[in-house]
């Protein structure tokens, strides 16, 4: 592969990327919320008057809410990857593209790393505005800083491994889609087993501590891999001039 | 001494499962030579072109671009370098400046940054664009797009240039502008291959053109296919024709395709040949010729005649 040819198609997306409003507030709104508001909720619930909310119980709320970040990562991608492949289809701009002597895995990691870049960049900013904002409002509770820890660590190195196994699927499910809608819901599919996983552990089944995370960490690794191989046979001249809809 | 052929094929077909698009092409374009590939819709010429700029793969047969073979896959980006091509459709970055566009562009095709920027502005004011460089390219009009598309597909000054329908979908004016480029590109003796289903276009810009139908029904100068297949007429024009003058005709052999009351057409072979015998064949008879003139066929007779056997 060269990469500096998947750089060039990476830029081309990113500029475009910057012009369409729809991408930037999908790309910012779930980490904001993330980010901002899970904090803000848990600052609320410590300075109601009931006070609900007891030291014990906060480290876990807390680790409960940063698992949205690795469910973030499943959704963010899916608004960009969606338009890359499937605006791309819609403009027709894909053929001239594909003239160019750039092979097809060429575009197909340039097109992967604009999709990559924005959501793994928002949520690690989201991440560090979590613990900051975190440590900021529980440290007088807690008496000392809950972040950075290991728990937070083995999240954001899952991030990138569910946001890579998102846009993968993405490329996939866009191959069969005809409006970049559709392929944005039929991608966002992928943010329910994380959620199945999520639900699971709140209600018991398991624990998400730090091995298991890891675990889960490695698991996301191996399916972006194993994705990532299905998209690029997928993403063939051949395939998306004459099979693609 | 012949040209040196720019592209070739031999027997090229594509299939898709039971269906054959392209039946067993041959093929040869000189270097140089601007070469019309008609045919009606679907009748396999943008899967030929796609083909041939390496975006789909042959069934069987071969082609090969320059020294370059199609089907070998080290061969495949060479052949993408040195050929540009305009798609069906314009598939511009709307959202993108019309420099932005070729820009990008530029860097696909390796091209260093000086390269990029001579060649941009070159090509943004031959084709008139250059005022308009940072507008996006969605906001321009269809005649505009077309030629943005087109600068894109020789940012890399590629020695072959394959247009596929460039002027569908164009208003006249706009076409005209379209046709006239293709026409400046010629003066530059760059291989164009132009797929159209406007025989009018062909007959313009092209110095050869085949016609498809999912199997190559043709090829030839346009001139050439005209003659082959419609043989050549002569009008002559006289002040009356009478009798005297039909028969006059008749009795050397010719025969008078079509007689008014002040002209003939007699179909003949060779007119360079044949016209003073039959010229003074008539005024032997007392016939007043005013002005001869060679009645073309046109190219649109020969397709009727080739694709819809009229």
């Amino acid at each position: 592969m060269d990469l500096q040819s998947a750089w060039n198609v990476c830029m081309k997306d990113l500029k475009i990327y910057r012009k369409k409003t729809s991408v930037i507030y999908a790309t910012v709104a779930m980490p904001l919320i993330v980010g901002v508001g899970f904090p803000l909720i848990i600052d609320y619930a410590l300075h109601k008057p009931s006070r609900a909310l007891t030291a014990a119980a906060v480290p876990g709320l807390m680790d409960s809410f940063s698992i949205w970040f690795i469910i973030a990562a499943t959704v963010i991608p899916t608004a960009i990857a969606s338009y890359s492949i499937v605006g791309e289809k819609i403009q027709k701009s894909l053929e001239p593209m594909l003239a160019t002597p750039m092979s097809d895995g060429d575009i197909l990691l340039g097109k992967t790393l604009s999709a990559l870049l924005i959501p793994i960049g928002a949520l690690y900013t989201g991440s560090i505005a979590f613990m900051g904002l975190l440590d900021h409002f529980t440290r007088g509770l807690l008496g000392y800083y809950y972040y950075p820890n290991w728990h937070m660590g083995a999240i954001l190195l899952a991030v990138p491994f569910a946001a890579l196994l998102s846009v993968e699927v993405n490329v996939v499910v866009s191959s069969r889609m005809t409006d970049v809608r559709g392929a944005q819901q039929s991608g966002a599919l992928l943010m329910l087993p994380f959620l199945g996983v999520f639900l699971a552990s709140e209600v018991g089944f398991f624990a998400l501590n730090d091995t298991n995370l890891l675990i889960i960490a490695g698991v996301l690794a191996a399916l972006s891999a194993a994705m990532f191989a299905v998209a690029r046979a997928t993403f063939q001249r051949e395939e998306i001039l004459t099979r693609w809809k | 001494m012949s040209k040196p052929s720019m592209i070739n094929a031999e027997n090229l077909t594509k299939r898709f499962g039971d269906y054959t698009a392209v039946d067993s092409v041959t093929l040869h374009v000189d270097k140089g030579e601007v070469f019309g590939f008609l045919g009606p819709n679907g009748a396999g010429k943008t899967t030929t072109v796609r083909m041939l700029a390496c975006l789909v793969s042959k069934s069987s047969g071969s082609a090969t671009i320059g020294d370059y073979e199609i089907a070998n896959r080290e061969d495949q980006p060479r052949i993408r370098m040195m050929t540009g091509l305009l798609t069906e459709n314009v598939g511009l970055y709307e959202e993108l400046s019309a420099y932005d566009n070729l820009d990008f562009y530029g860097r696909y095709y390796k091209l260093g940054e000086q390269r990029r920027k001579e060649r941009i502005e070159y090509l943004l004011k031959l084709l008139e664009l250059w005022d308009r460089k940072d507008a996006a390219a969605g906001t321009f009009s269809k005649g505009m797009k077309q030629k943005l598309a087109i600068a894109r597909a020789l940012i890399h000054d590629p020695e072959v240039l394959f247009l596929d329908e460039p002027t569908a979908n164009l208003d006249p004016e706009a076409s005209k502008t379209v046709r006239d480029f293709i026409l400046e590109l010629k003066k530059e003796k760059r291989t164009i291959f132009l797929n159209t289903h406007l025989l009018d276009e062909a007959e313009r810009v092209c110095d050869r053109v085949a016609i498809l139908k999912t199997k190559l029904v043709t090829t030839g100068s346009p001139q050439d296919l005209r003659r082959s297949l419609t043989g050549r007429k002569v009008k002559i024009q006289l002040q009356r024709v009478d009798e005297a003058v039909i028969s006059s005709v008749g009795e050397i052999g010719y025969q008078i395709v079509e007689s008014t009351p002040d002209s003939i057409v007699v179909s003949l072979k060779d007119p360079e040949e044949e016209n003073p015998a039959i010229l003074r064949a008539v005024q032997k008879a007392g016939g007043n010729v005013v002005f001869v003139t060679e009645v073309g066929s046109s190219l649109e007779d020969v397709y009727l005649k080739l694709v819809r056997g009229e």
